[in-house]
């Protein structure tokens, strides 16, 4: 890290579970995340790859303070320094931190979409700049969501996390799904804006294609922990270059390089294991990874989940 | 504040429940619990008015008037008879009413709404006009009307309420069989060589019975509330049968001479009762639902 | 033996669009043909043993043109043809689909044991082709992850009838690892019994490592 160049947003171990039914009457508490820690600085688009069950999305609920009823969190997040909690956040969402959702689902189907980007913090002029930015014509903002076309309700979802005007953390859940390729990488040159005006990004996203080309470093999830953070260099180049097992593997997966799979899957939420969740499809597994919580460490400018990686 | 683009969100997500969740008698339990007991409640009433001596409700003009006391517990009428024995042999009459009632206005809502996913468009919107139709009457001048036509009674009431309270059902079968209909693994059933009856009986059928169950349950309340209210009116059970409307009909009479008790007990059973059958019809929906992982 | 598409037209809500098989989602598509059609003219031909990539963008009526190849979806005009005849309307179809959403495409109250049986019993062999674990037969839908029941939902539509197997984005919602596993095994299966397959992508690398010609639309 850069010195003097604190982080906007660090979460530390952040851990989550669910108190559920499992079967019958049996309550049971689930956990889903186990282990996860980044940290986004000024002016990068941090990027969180990771298959589904990872804990993608669930982290960009629980930065948002958005987890329903029955979760519990444990661990840290600290944006700016300072822990987010819900009366900061309160302040903050929308002004400060913007988020960008999977889908217009979660824009109010009853409202015209122009009025919600004004919202709470935005003026009707500013709606109006940023329409011409975004490139959403006069008569889009008196739509209401269930007119809009796909492209244009992400650049809407857009419009409305940028009209608070000073954004300087942005979390965006998977906001690429359904969009073509043309698309999508529009939707990222709007991520490297907010970069490139000193705001952090962080992008959780299905799409390792989209975390590669624009992120400056990939968070890699795995079973509910984050395994390795390294470059996005790192990550293209693959092999050698990554630290943790696990990310060499998906490396090898992908169908540009290898397409050569290892077997086994994740494990499930709720039936982690102890030590190490990727112990079990590990080649270098030893007992030492089985014996307790693996920490994360810095190695090589990234940081790693890892007793063997060197 | 958030913007409105988030409240969406939080609304959905978020509601001011403190966390974690307290350790105790877990919420499914509780949701068991309340339904078995609105039942035995219900079951207890039906039988005990079923098959009650109708000397405890009989005349007895020494007792006129009497307030609520040890006694007579709700009081009593113009002719002394007890109003808690009367109460409860009356909601009976209301409960076995309602039940045959709600029992055949399912069953045509059943029938109508899988044959209008079923059949085709024509029938669709005959079905559907027909929902409209009932749906946009006021529902106790179309009852009024059907029980005044069958010569009031018993029979009136019940045919009355059986055929104004199926819309509702017909609608929510009818929405079910459709999306099934379009679900990818029933077109896949079909595709994978599978004949109508088989996909019906083995992939439909079931997911539709739970809806249908809910929606009978649910269905009680209003038949029972509709049973009353008729015959408060005067167009539903005859004047000497222990019915709630009935009781109700005449406590408005000595109600101004301050004669409180006459309306209020069986008032509040009735109430009772239609509040119970909601917490039934609610706690099924809940129980019956697999993906309600947390209530 | 040849499934081919000639010179199809489909619009949605249209002539020809059968009760029950709307659209994937409610959006209208950006791109596409003439003006209402999703599909405007459209021939394709896919002989026994060839593995051909279908790639466009989204709403340029990929998924369409793959449920009108498997009889999901009537053509307003236009033929699907297998071998010259028409696709049989009833009984168990030689073009089996295999869809992007594993989850919606098996009934949640099935046990999987049932769901993979609906209509053929898989071998103990073709089972750890798959790699479908004994174990999982006894468990609900909701218990396993997106890769597993797509496993289910492969083997079975691989019955001795299936000439044809048409694959619409069914990795996209599955992790890279899971990814190569599935298609490493479906593409075994696939050339041990000469099916022709049709896949839908919206990946040029996935597209180029799976297929053996590529059709943009």
């Amino acid at each position: 890290m850069a010195p003097g160049m604190e982080p906007i947003l660090s979460v530390e171990e952040l851990a989550v579970s669910f108190s559920m039914y499992d079967r019958g009457l049996r309550k049971a508490d689930l956990a889903v995340i186990r282990s996860l820690s980044l940290d986004v600085r000024p002016g990068e688009v941090l990027g969180v790859i990771g298959s589904s069950g990872s804990g993608k999305s669930l982290l960009a609920h629980a930065i948002m303070g958005i987890l329903p009823p029955n979760a519990t969190v444990r661990g840290e997040v600290l944006y700016r320094g300072e822990p987010l909690t819900e009366a900061r956040l309160r302040g903050l969402r929308g002004r400060e931190i913007a988020f960008i959702p999977q889908s217009v689902d979660y824009l109010d189907p009853l409202m015209r979409v122009g009025r919600q980007v004004v919202g709470t913090f935005g003026t009707r002029a500013a709606q109006e700049a940023i329409f011409e930015r975004y490139r959403l014509g006069a008569g889009v903002a008196r739509m209401y969501p269930f007119q809009l076309s796909g492209g244009m309700a992400r650049r809407v979802l857009f419009a409305t996390a940028a009209v608070g005007g000073d954004v300087k953390l942005v979390v965006a859940d998977e906001p690429t799904p359904g969009l073509g390729p043309d698309l999508a990488a529009k939707m990222m040159k709007h991520f490297r804006e907010f970069a490139d005006a000193g705001a952090g990004v962080l992008l959780i996203t299905h799409d390792v294609d989209l975390a590669l080309g624009y992120a400056d470093r990939i968070a890699v999830f795995y079973a509910g922990a984050t395994v390795e953070i390294a470059t996005a260099a790192e990550f293209a180049a693959g092999g050698a270059a990554l630290r943790h097992p696990y990310s060499r593997a998906f490396s090898d997966a992908l169908p540009q390089n290898r397409f050569l799979p290892i077997p086994g899957s994740q494990p499930y939420a709720g039936s982690l294991p102890e030590g190490c969740p990727f112990a079990a499809r590990c080649p270098e597994r030893t007992e030492a990874c089985l014996a307790g919580d693996v920490p994360m460490r810095d190695l090589r400018g990234g940081k790693v989940r890892c007793v063997h990686a060197a | 504040m958030l913007e409105p683009g988030l409240r969406a969100v939080t609304a959905a997500l978020k509601k001011p429940v403190p966390r974690p969740l307290v350790k105790g008698p877990n919420t499914r339990t509780m949701v068991v619990a309340t339904v078995s007991a609105c039942l035995a409640y219900l079951l207890v009433v039906f039988f005990w008015g079923r098959f009650m001596d109708p000397g405890l409700y009989a005349v007895n003009y020494a007792d006129k008037f009497l307030a609520p006391g040890a006694g007579h517990p709700f009081g009593t009428d113009f002719m002394g008879r007890d109003m808690f024995f009367r109460s409860i042999r009356g909601l009976s009459t209301s409960l076995v009413i309602g039940v045959i009632a709600a029992a055949v206005s399912s069953v045509i809502g059943l029938a109508l709404g899988i044959l209008s996913a079923v059949v085709g468009k024509a029938f669709d919107k005959v079905v559907l006009w027909g929902v409209d139709l009932c749906m946009g009457l006021p529902h106790l001048v179309l009852l009024i009307l059907i029980s005044f036509m069958l010569g009031k009674g018993a029979y009136g009431v019940t045919v009355g309420i059986a055929l104004t309270h199926w819309p509702e059902l017909t609608r929510v079968v009818r929405a079910e069989v459709l999306q099934l209909r379009s679900s990818v693994y029933v077109q896949a059933a079909y595709k994978m060589g599978q004949g109508r009856l088989r996909v019906a009986l083995r992939h439909i059928v079931p997911h539709v019975i739970p809806v249908y169950l809910v929606g009978v349950v649910l269905l009680f309340p209003h038949a029972i509330m509709h049973e009353a209210s008729l015959t408060f009116l005067g167009f539903g059970l005859p004047a000497e049968t222990p019915a709630i409307g009935v009781i109700l009909s005449e406590a408005m009479k000595h109600i101004a001479t301050g004669k409180w008790w006459l309306a209020l007990f069986p008032g509040l059973m009735l109430v009772v009762t239609v509040v119970l059958f909601d917490l039934i019809g609610d706690g099924m929906k809940k129980l019956l639902n697999p993906h309600s992982g947390n209530l | 033996m040849r499934l081919e598409a000639q010179d199809v037209r489909f619009r949605y809500g249209g002539a020809g669009a059968r009760p029950g098989g709307g659209p994937g989602g409610g959006s209208v598509p950006e791109a596409g043909a003439g003006p209402g059609w999703v599909l405007d003219g459209v021939s394709l031909r896919i002989e026994a043993g060839e593995r051909v990539a279908l790639v466009g963008p989204s709403g340029c009526g990929k998924s369409t043109l793959a449920k009108i190849l498997a009889g999901y979806l009537a053509p307003a005009s236009g033929a699907v043809l297998l071998d010259g005849a028409p696709l049989p309307r009833r009984g168990y179809c030689p073009v089996q689909m295999v869809f992007q959403h594993p989850e919606l495409s098996v009934n949640p109250r099935w046990n999987m044991g049932r769901v993979l049986t609906e209509s053929w019993a898989p071998d103990e062999a073709l089972l750890r082709e798959l790699g479908i674990e004994r174990e999982w037969l006894r468990r609900w839908p909701i218990e396993l992850s997106g890769g597993e029941l797509q496993r289910f939902c492969i083997a079975r539509v691989l019955g001795p009838g299936t000439r044809f197997l048409i694959c619409d984005e069914i990795s996209t919602m599955l992790d890279v690892i899971t990814q190569a596993q599935i298609w490493q095994l479906l593409l075994r299966v696939a050339e041990e019994r000469g099916l022709g397959l049709l896949v839908i992508t919206h990946s040029q690398p996935l597209a180029e490592k799976v297929c053996t010609r590529i059709v943009n639309l």
